[in-house]
């Protein structure tokens, strides 16, 4: 594929031009904080030639995000161009007035940012943001209107005409961010910056999005400035990559020859964990060895490998309320049954709203099913006192999504990590410590931290005290509820290791909960697939991803950014 | 769900594999020197500065901020004013002489004399007592009252949520000092006028303020992981509450409860300038500055220290209210 340069209506004016359209030289930023000045950028190089996408990849704090925000002048109040220069079509931005960049954005560089939720303002009717801008650029012509619909439209929302008399809430995600995709696009910029346009959104819809942002800036030769996380999605999307990395450009080159040919060790660790990338589940173990051998698992030759957690026939209705008296069913797990293997990894996949986590919460007995039943360790769940359920809760533990909630911001590491034994009454205060000493060691956390506080960890580390609250009761299943979705790549990656290695060592079962099918094949052992409360396939991890059998698998497999990339 | 038609529900059309995009362009492939951007280990743990809990952190904010110094000093000589009133004033309060009456400024009384010829200044320093005993502990009975009701109705829910608003709502709806009038003309409290009947009546109204404080930090925290964490370690739900949430909702209500201290200065002088507060055996602010108003257009000066004393102890009350909430605002902290 080579970039579309025939625009309709010649605003990429002199498309073969050899002249860049935004070139930044040696920029330099920082941050004036209570604590002394950040240097949040430090000698960022980067070239954008007309109708080009050119991605930036970096993990949260590599300033990718600053870099490009300082094109477009929107630094936050506390932030500075302390050096190097910003050049957009050959005039330098970097000291430029804001009435300036009042009159570049919007008709000359275009932006898509991040959060679909909280990018449009919820009072506000949809057409009236889009012709907001039209007007500010003095676009909006005769029939604005009738401008809006063309604009919304174009990005690909149908109806537009209807839509654009609605509001935000009546959107559903990607729909906002059509939406702010056609906002962006309304004035024809000749470049559009795009902050991790869909990284809230589910790969599906992430996919159609990014081809329908391609469709369009092609079709109107618009450069593309793609922010991203994400190295798959980067190279997929991109002519040009560019890494960087504590606030440094590191590597940048052709999309596919940094992918296939990472000159930087930072580049190399990148390509190395990116879960898009991987081809196979992390390290062999005992377990997939042997299962290796018999790949299609029949229940009756399970003898090996007991069950531990059966979950049969397991519903969860919830009541919707609708006005005064009147409910409604919503019916968010239905039918459900699959079992875990000790010693194995099962994936629950599904996008938002498949009900994986609801079946995550009634196996930790945190919500009770309406029907259908829970077996562990052979052992039926329903209708226990509390005395058993208290006994049940050293052997089931979970580990949260967000590492920023799931430890109490009160407690040090050291308490966080003594309170289960502390409710279980195991050992005294001197046994303790030694125990939370060699928790931390599991986790690879140096004990001189356990004096300290949450708020002085990273979301990695503190993912790391949650495992190790986790591990302290020595419980025989973990359920992981999206345990590595709000983590940078290599932070992942050395989750996700972890991970692996205390299962061989401490022969732990997980549960593994999430919406990303490239984690789950570096993970799991066997996957069940959901979509809309139901399982859709169910089998060992080889055969899903080597032959998906149902529709809606083969769609979230291809839809994995950059799979089909490496070679 | 009666969800809109998206068009993310159309299944995409099954396509190719995606080859990524060439550029017809040459792209240097540029890699900066490693001696640059040295590498650092992945999530490396920094153990350089001081451990420090949420309230260290708070502390040692507060400790460079200028209002809380201000305001805490003042506080302290409030405090201590109003436990060793001999301390500072030499002269009696009651030892009053009719000859001095409206007199001004004489050495050894500073701010001279009031209607009943006493020394206003001595009044002033002896005033405190009653003031402070009547904050502090009408703040201590609604936090605890408050507080209780409001943590118990934001963690439970449902009917006890229900009945505790409402219940609070009644009072929120009377004016403080309308209802307290009436409390104060009950037999009950009229005939045993002391600064408790006083507490008693202001914590009567102002529990709620502090109810609906509390609960709303409650609902907000009993959700967090890290309560369903302790929950699923095995720690009982009243458990959870008292370990967990709690802890993590007292920041706003102490901020609210400093403030209110100082209007339930005010709202005691108040009912003591109606006549309805503290008895006029107890020396008081309120009580004072209701005696000077008689000779407000003559002599203003009698009637200006005992109002300045109370102003400066309300203010520095709130000061003291605004700097705990810079200190432990949770945006600041993650």
């Amino acid at each position: 594929m080579s970039t579309n340069n025939e625009s309709k209506d010649g605003f990429a004016m002199n498309p073969n031009d050899d002249r860049p359209l935004l070139e930044i030289k040696n920029l330099a930023i920082s941050f004036s904080t209570p604590g002394g000045p950040v240097n949040a950028v430090r000698n960022a190089n980067l070239t954008v030639m007309p109708g080009e996408t050119v991605a930036i990849v970096g993990e949260s704090g590599s300033g990718k995000s600053t870099t490009a925000l300082a094109a477009i002048g929107l630094l936050p109040g506390n932030g500075k161009v302390t050096g190097g220069q910003i050049l957009f079509d050959g005039e330098d931005l970097s000291k430029a007035s804001e009435k300036r960049f009042i009159e570049l954005r919007g008709n000359h560089i275009g932006m898509v940012p991040q959060d679909p939720m909280s990018n449009l303002n919820p009072v506000w009717k949809i057409g009236f943001q889009v012709k907001e801008t039209l007007k500010a650029n003095g676009l909006a012509g005769k029939d604005p209107n009738g401008r809006v619909a063309q604009v919304l439209a174009d990005a690909g929302l149908p109806d537009a005409a209807k839509r654009a008399k609605q509001y935000p809430h009546e959107f559903s995600g990607g729909m906002r961010q059509r939406a702010l995709i056609a906002i962006g696009l309304a004035c024809r910029p000749r470049l559009l910056i795009a902050d991790e346009p869909t990284s809230a959104l589910d790969v599906t819809v992430q996919q159609q999005i990014l081809d329908h942002l391609d469709t369009m800036t092609s079709e109107l030769g618009t450069a593309v400035l793609l922010i991203t996380h994400d190295l798959g999605l980067a190279a997929e999307r991109a002519q040009k990559v560019i890494v960087m990395y504590k606030g440094q450009v590191v590597e940048s080159g052709p999309a596919l020859e940094i992918l296939r040919n990472p000159q930087h060790p930072y580049t190399q660790r990148l390509v190395a964990s990116a879960p898009s990338l991987a081809s196979k589940r992390l390290e062999s173990q005992p377990v997939e060895v042997a299962e290796g051998v018999n790949a299609v698992v029949k229940p009756d030759h399970s003898g090996a490998r007991d069950e531990i957690l059966q979950v049969k026939n397991l519903t969860k209705v919830f009541k919707i309320r609708k006005g005064l008296g009147r409910s409604e069913d919503f019916t968010a797990v239905d039918d459900v049954s699959f079992a875990v293997k000790r010693g194995t990894t099962t994936a629950i996949v599904g996008e938002s709203g498949s009900g994986k986590s609801t079946v995550a919460q009634m196996v930790l007995n945190l919500l009770k099913p309406t029907e259908g039943s829970i077996t562990f360790d052979g052992e039926e769940m329903a209708n226990r006192s509390e005395r058993e359920l208290f006994k049940f809760r050293r052997r089931v533990q979970p580990i949260f999504q967000d590492p920023y909630g799931s430890l109490d911001p009160m407690f040090s590491i050291y308490r966080t990590i003594e309170e289960p034994l502390r409710i279980h009454g195991i050992g005294d205060a001197k046994s303790r410590q030694l125990r939370v000493k060699e928790l931390l060691d599991h986790v690879a956390i140096p004990t001189a931290t356990m004096h300290r506080y949450p708020n002085e960890l990273s979301g990695g580390q503190r993912q790391r005290i949650a495992i190790a609250r986790a591990l302290a009761l020595q419980p025989e299943v973990i359920i992981c509820d999206e345990a590595v979705s709000a983590l940078d790549v290599l932070v992942q990656a050395q989750i996700l290791n972890l991970l692996n290695k205390l299962q061989e060592d401490l022969n732990l079962t997980y549960l593994f909960i999430t919406h990303d099918l490239a984690v789950v094949r570096q993970i799991a052992d066997d996957v069940c697939v959901m979509q809309k409360g139901r399982i859709v396939e169910q089998s060992t991890s080889d055969e899903v991803f080597n032959n998906p059998k149902s529709e809606y698998t083969q769609n979230l497999l291809r839809a994995i950014p950059g799979a089909s990339l490496m070679l | 769900m009666s969800e809109n038609q998206t068009p993310e529900s159309v299944t995409p059309e099954p396509r190719g594999k995606r080859e990524g995009k060439i550029s017809t362009r040459h792209i240097e492939h540029f890699v900066a020197p490693l001696e640059e951007t040295p590498l650092q280990d992945i999530d490396k743990v920094s153990i350089g500065s001081e451990p420090l809990s949420m309230w260290a952190e708070a502390w040692r904010s507060l400790r460079k901020n200028p209002l809380f110094i201000i305001s805490t000093l003042l506080i302290l000589l409030v405090i201590l004013v109003s436990i060793f009133p001999q301390w500072f004033s030499s002269t009696s309060p009651t030892a009053c002489s009719l000859e001095n009456a409206r007199e001004g400024r004489a050495p050894g009384h500073i701010m001279g004399f009031n209607f009943q010829g006493c020394d206003v200044y001595a009044r002033v320093i002896y005033g405190a007592r009653a003031s402070v005993i009547v904050g502090v502990f009408t703040t201590i009975f609604v936090v605890i009252i408050g507080g209780i009701m409001g943590a118990l109705a934001g963690y439970y829910g449902g009917w006890l949520d229900a009945v505790l608003a409402r219940l609070g709502d009644i009072f929120f709806a009377l004016p403080l000092i309308l209802g307290a009038i009436i409390v104060m003309q009950l037999p009950m409290f009229r005939d045993s006028r002391s600064p408790w009947t006083v507490i008693v009546t202001l914590t009567i109204f102002g529990w709620p303020q502090i109810a609906r404080i509390t609960r709303g930090a409650v609902v907000e925290n009993r959700g967090a992981d890290f309560v369903q964490a302790a929950r699923s370690l095995g720690l009982s739900k009243f458990g959870a509450l008292v370990r967990h949430v709690v802890p993590n909702s007292l920041a706003p209500v102490i901020v609210v409860a400093s403030i209110s201290l100082g209007t339930y200065i005010v709202a005691e002088a108040t009912l003591s300038y109606l006549g309805l507060g503290l008895p006029s055996s107890v020396m008081s602010w309120g009580n004072d500055i209701s005696a000077s108003q008689i000779s407000v257009r003559n002599n203003p000066s009698i009637l200006f220290w005992p109002a300045a004393a109370l102003s400066i102890t309300v203010l520095s009350f709130i000061m003291l209210g605004d700097a705990l909430r810079d200190a432990l605002d949770p945006k600041a902290r993650r």
